[in-house]
């Protein structure tokens, strides 16, 4: 089958069985390899990805799902997260970098002035083993206005 | 996942029609626990078919009908917390689809697929036994308490497919889970209490999640402490890789008598 | 002083070395630019896999091939112990551990590599590794360390009298400690990339800390020259020890497939498989006899250590004599007797991971120190300060300490960060809080002669457009080597840090600087860099040099160190780190579960030549030690591990973790660069025994083990109350 959406703004698609994982396609079809697998199982939150604004794991998302869906990587991030991330010392070996950033773009957009306890609960779903999350929480919370 | 076909249904109709009509299909909804299974391989007999029920609106929404709160079997867990409804009549239900895994299982989590899965540690299935909930499917209701016929086996036949969830309105029912780990936690115990009707629900102390007779025999009698002696005999807890069986017992004891105050 | 001269003191003031400049990687991560192993698209690969053994011990009778599978060259390749052109050995510190088990051969433990299997896709694997059955003659596996046959390895330290005979003992306590396993858990699995080259040659780009180990490896298991064997890091994702010696295994394989199938393979593990057959940390059992006079005078230690190393010796040897060395805690004793032994069990191999038996020895050192203040009616603070090793002080292996003693300004640090534990809400009746302190050394460097022995290299190049190179086989695995070296190298150089890179970590191009391990990298190699950059610096002042014009600095073993391996005594590091933890806890007593609240850390760090890194460290290794000291728990079932994916091996998320704050203690260390010492592992010491003291002191009971899960202690909580 043919699925058809958009990955950062721009229109693609994809041939093939829309059972398979859109992790997979993003990375291995589409050449986007900013989006880590860490469990391929939902645990740990590496593959996330937005679905139309939404924090999905990829690994869970079977690509037939995202027929006319608006997708974003870490390649179609744009926000003071980044900068903030480098500054507060919140990316270390990197790994979990990318799915980090788009749980934390996501409660910035629902959220204004998160607590640092809102913070935590954001990115309950992205495990790290590097920060001890604390330099990520401060990156995080100072990009809240 | 190559060599399975995804079938995308047009209506629920469509949707009822493929289930019935397609040898070896596995409905998916939110894809948290199927697209696990399907990458592992674990999945017996292997599917050949996967039949996405996620984006069907009738599988959607949270809604009064009456006299009741209705949720669509595909409604994640995020649009449970969010509804205005669910929140002032199914507290319980809230608490529970918080305790989820995160905010990425929570988006993609549903009620019609916490029942399908059928499993023992399922966490909102304790509150839908406490609410005696209705499960509703294309052709008919199933009361909750006949839902579940032994491990990861339900009452739903071969092609019936699971469209929505009934709770009757403003029972107060408190719930506890107990897992490993603040989030991304498969429950060691989970528990929802009712008072009045007197229900005690439990997951992950036996092959399903279960009612447990004697505790609400000696709640109903208003004998609480009794409440929390006689589940011992309710449960059947296993030691496995989340936990044992005596701690299993124990804090379903304990967490029985601090929700019922006993 | 004249303006002038003040004006080029300040232009010289404007140095990297304690700022916390943008990581040099930190953009590329930030964007997902970074290429990870399996981000690399390597044109013409198959993909490769490890057919692993399914029992614990035994012999290999049979590998039967089903026939009515084409297995074809052009389909699949099948590697077996038969293919290997040289010695069939993990080359590490034994040659104990084959590249894959021969057939008739032994099995040692679970998950162990009998057959390796390649094709051009996933499924043809899949279904390929379907058709393949291996039979086996079983044996009786040992899994009990405490009846375990094989000695891998014994180590004695002893000080002072013999312990049996010290004078004046007016109170003796004895306890015994136990430790679990624990996973390094790198959210990044293992994986490499072999390619063959025209030479005969390999080139294997891989997750690793490394590269020289794997190159060793792959030099012996398939006989290739220094050239032949090329092995290039990728950005790596976590290492923790975890990529230490294991990916020698990872890339051999992945070598021996390319071999065989004249084409590049990728063996990229899965989480699961990644959990199931790579190393742990080394659990073990620690008994301590201490003796003291009443006023809590030390006279005596007298401490057992017994680690179980698994299956093969990997790196056991020398985690050993880490847990050794660092065994009686950060306290000087007058007599002392340490017997150490690690021993071999068929389960799958133990190894390196951050602290390298320091952590096991250690937890058990501090929690003895609570036991005797607990019986002696003493303040658990004061007697610490009574024991700790100060300024003058020798250590067990009879080490004089000359320098950069930060054990009491760590602990009066700590102490003066944390106010009064705060009473807890009304709201919540079913919670006792409690609160913990440890104090811990962790020796930076290799230990011993290690480093004299290894005299790591690195290079440096002033370049023709005015740049520089650091040429180094040091590794970033997130820890900040490429942003340290550039700060240190820019700083003796007297240029802004713009100007200084880091050449990629390529054996072809690099010299061999030692792995990136033991606390090593910023203290013993950043030296290294600045020692090049310093002599780059005077060669281009004093003579006009032609560019491009390279250094190469070796390490020296100052004549001031002095270690004899077979009585381990003397200087077992040339200096330490000290950090002193304090814990608050909030114990559920309905379920038992224990939460780390607010965790308080003061490091001696000698100079942090990066503090934002610094901090992150820390913080980092302080929640994998609050996750080992809580909830990182591993099962056993026949010999392998159950809790082997991501939903049943559980490390703290965000919700979980403490709200850790770190203060850094300087007390500089005369050879570290700019006074800087290794703390990469010392944050991994101290938590866990501070945490078991915070649960005694919420509810009073001792666990005297970690982890201390919700299941221990609901147990112990009851055994109180009957």
């Amino acid at each position: 089958m043919t699925v058809r959406f958009t990955l950062n703004g721009r229109d693609v698609s994809f041939e093939g069985s829309g059972a398979q994982r859109l992790l997979d396609v993003i990375r291995e079809d589409l050449r986007h390899t900013g989006t880590k697998e860490g469990c391929g199982e939902g645990e740990c939150g590496a593959c996330s990805v937005l679905i139309d604004g939404e924090l999905v794991d990829s690994c869970l998302v079977a690509v037939g799902q995202v027929e006319r869906c608006q997708v974003v990587t870490v390649e179609g991030l744009q926000s003071p997260l980044q900068q903030a991330f480098i500054e507060h010392g919140a990316a270390q070996c990197g790994i979990c970098t990318p799915g980090m950033l788009l749980a934390a773009h996501v409660l910035l957009q629902h959220s204004e002035r998160p607590s640092a306890a809102d913070v935590r609960e954001a990115l309950a779903g992205n495990l790290c083993r590097c920060t001890g999350y604390t330099k990520i929480i401060e990156a995080v919370l100072s990009c809240a206005t | 996942m190559r060599d399975v076909t995804y079938l995308r249904p047009k209506d629920l109709t469509d949707a009822v029609q493929l289930y019935r009509t397609t040898p070896g299909c596995r409905p998916i909804a939110g894809g948290t626990d199927l697209m696990v299974m399907l990458h592992a391989r674990t999945l017996r007999p292997a599917p050949r078919a996967v039949l996405d029920l996620w984006s069907l609106p009738e599988l959607k929404g949270v809604r009064r009908v009456d006299g009741m709160v209705e949720i669509g079997a595909a409604e994640p867990y995020t649009g449970i917390m969010r509804s205005a409804d669910a929140q002032r009549h199914l507290p319980a239900l809230v608490a529970a689809a918080r305790t989820i895994g995160a905010a990425q299982i929570q988006n993609r989590g549903t009620l019609g697929g916490n029942l399908a899965n059928a499993s023992p540690a399922g966490d909102t299935l304790p509150v839908l036994l406490a609410c005696d909930a209705v499960v509703v499917t294309d052709r008919r209701s199933i009361a909750i308490d006949r839902f579940f016929t032994g491990y990861r086996q339900t009452a739903l036949q071969p092609d019936e497919l699971i469209t929505a969830v009934r709770f009757p309105l403003d029972r107060q029912v408190l719930f506890r889970k107990v897992g490993t780990r603040a989030a991304q936690a498969i429950s060691k115990v989970v528990i929802a209490v009712c008072r009045q009707p007197a229900r005690v629900a439990i997951g992950s102390v036996a092959e399903i999640p279960l009612r447990a007779s004697r505790a609400e025999a000696a709640l109903a009698g208003g004998d609480l402490a009794g409440a929390v002696t006689a589940v011992a005999a309710d449960i059947r807890p296993i030691d496995d890789v989340r936990s044992t069986a005596a701690y299993r017992l124990a804090v379903t004891q304990n967490v029985l008598a601090e929700l019922l105050h006993a | 002083m004249s303006a002038k001269r003040r004006k080029f003191l300040l232009l010289n003031m404007v140095t990297a070395v304690g700022r916390s400049v943008p990581r040099r990687d930190g953009a590329a991560k930030v964007t997902g630019e970074a290429r990870y192993i399996d981000d690399l698209v390597v044109a013409g690969a198959w993909y490769g896999k490890t057919i692993r053994s399914t029992i614990p011990r035994g012999t290999i009778r049979s590998i039967v091939l089903d026939p009515a599978f084409d297995w074809g060259g052009s389909r699949v390749v099948l590697v077996t112990a038969d293919d290997i052109p040289g010695e069939n050995v993990v080359h590490l510190i034994r040659d104990d551990q084959p590249v894959l088990a021969p057939r008739g051969g032994e099995i040692r433990h679970k998950e162990e590599p009998i057959l390796l299997l390649a094709a051009a896709d996933r499924s043809t694997l899949e279904e390929a590794a379907g058709h393949i059955r291996i039979e086996y003659v079983a044996q009786e596996p040992v899994f009990d360390p405490a009846h375990a046959s094989e000695v891998y390895t014994t180590i004695e330290i002893r000080k002072g009298e013999d312990v049996e005979g010290v004078k004046g003992v007016e109170v003796v306590v004895e306890r015994s400690f136990t430790v679990g396993l624990q996973e390094q858990l790198y959210i990044e699995p293992q994986g490499a990339i072999a390619s063959p080259n025209s030479d005969g040659g390999i080139t294997v780009i891989g997750s690793l800390q490394c590269p020289y180990y794997v190159q060793r490896a792959l030099k012996r298991a398939l006989q290739l020259t220094d050239q032949q064997a090329v092995v290039i890091q990728a950005e790596t994702g976590g290492g923790f020890g975890g990529k230490e010696e294991y990916p020698s295994i990872v890339a051999i394989h992945a070598a021996l497939l390319a071999r065989k199938a004249g084409r590049p393979i990728r063996l990229i593990y899965d989480r699961h498989e990644d959990l199931a057959a790579t190393t742990k940390r080394h659990p073990g059992v620690i008994t301590h006899r201490t003796g003291v006079k009443k006023d809590g005078t030390l006279l005596f230690q007298d401490i057992d250590i017994l680690l179980d190393g698994g299956a093969y010796c990997t790196l056991t040897p020398v985690v050993l004599s880490r847990a050794a060395i660092h065994a009686s805690g950060p306290y000087s004793c007058p007599n002392v007797r340490i017997r150490a032994r690690a021993v071999a069990t068929n389960t799958p191999p133990n190894g390196a991971f951050r602290g390298f038996g320091a952590p096991q020895s250690l937890f058990a050192a501090e929690l003895m120190v609570e036991h005797v203040a607990e019986r002696l009616g003493m303040a658990t603070v004061d007697l610490r300060r009574k024991w700790m090793l100060r300024l003058g002080d020798t250590t067990a292996t009879g080490q004089k300490l000359t320098e950069s003693v930060g054990s009491e300004l760590v602990l009066d640090a700590a102490l003066k960060a944390v106010s009064p534990v705060s009473p807890v809400s009304p709201s919540r009746p079913s919670i006792r809080r409690g609160r913990g302190l440890s104090l811990v050394f962790h020796g930076s460097g290799f230990t011993g002669s290690g480093e004299k022995k290894l005299s790591g290299t690195v290079a440096m190049e002033a370049l023709a457009d005015g740049t520089f190179q650091i040429l180094t086989a040091s590794t970033e695995i997130g820890q900040g080597t490429k942003t340290i070296f550039c700060q240190l190298a820019a700083d003796a150089l007297g240029v802004t840090i713009d100007r200084v890179r880091v050449a990629p970590q390529d054996t072809s191009i690099v010299p061999d600087s030692g792995p990136t391990v033991a606390s090593r990298t910023a203290m013993i190699v950043g030296r290294l860099v600045q020692e090049a950059a310093l002599e780059i610096k005077a060669r281009l002042q004093k003579e006009k040099a032609s560019l491009p014009l390279r250094v190469e600095k070796s390490y020296i073993q100052p004549d001031s160190l002095q270690w004899d391996e077979t009585t381990y005594r003397g200087d077992a590091y040339p200096v330490y780190a000290w950090a002193c933890t304090i814990a608050d806890v909030d114990i559920d007593m309905t379920t038992g579960a224990v939460r780390v609240t607010d965790l308080v850390t003061a490091v001696d760090c000698g100079k942090a030549l990066h503090p934002v890194m610094a901090e992150g460290q820390i913080e980092g290794g302080c929640l994998q030690a609050v996750g080992w000291a809580t909830i990182e728990e591993i099962k056993m079932k026949d010999g392998g591990y159950q809790n082997d994916r991501l939903a049943t091996y559980l490390i703290p998320t965000a919700l979980d973790a403490p709200h850790i704050r770190t203060i850094l203690v300087e007390d500089p260390y005369s050879r570290g660069p700019f006074g800087a010492k290794g703390i990469g592992e010392l944050p991994m010491d101290g938590p866990a025994p501070a945490i078991i003291a915070a649960i005694h002191d919420a509810t009073g009971v001792w666990l005297d083990e970690v982890p201390a899960t919700p299941e221990k202690v609901l147990a112990a909580l009851s055994g109180k109350r009957s």
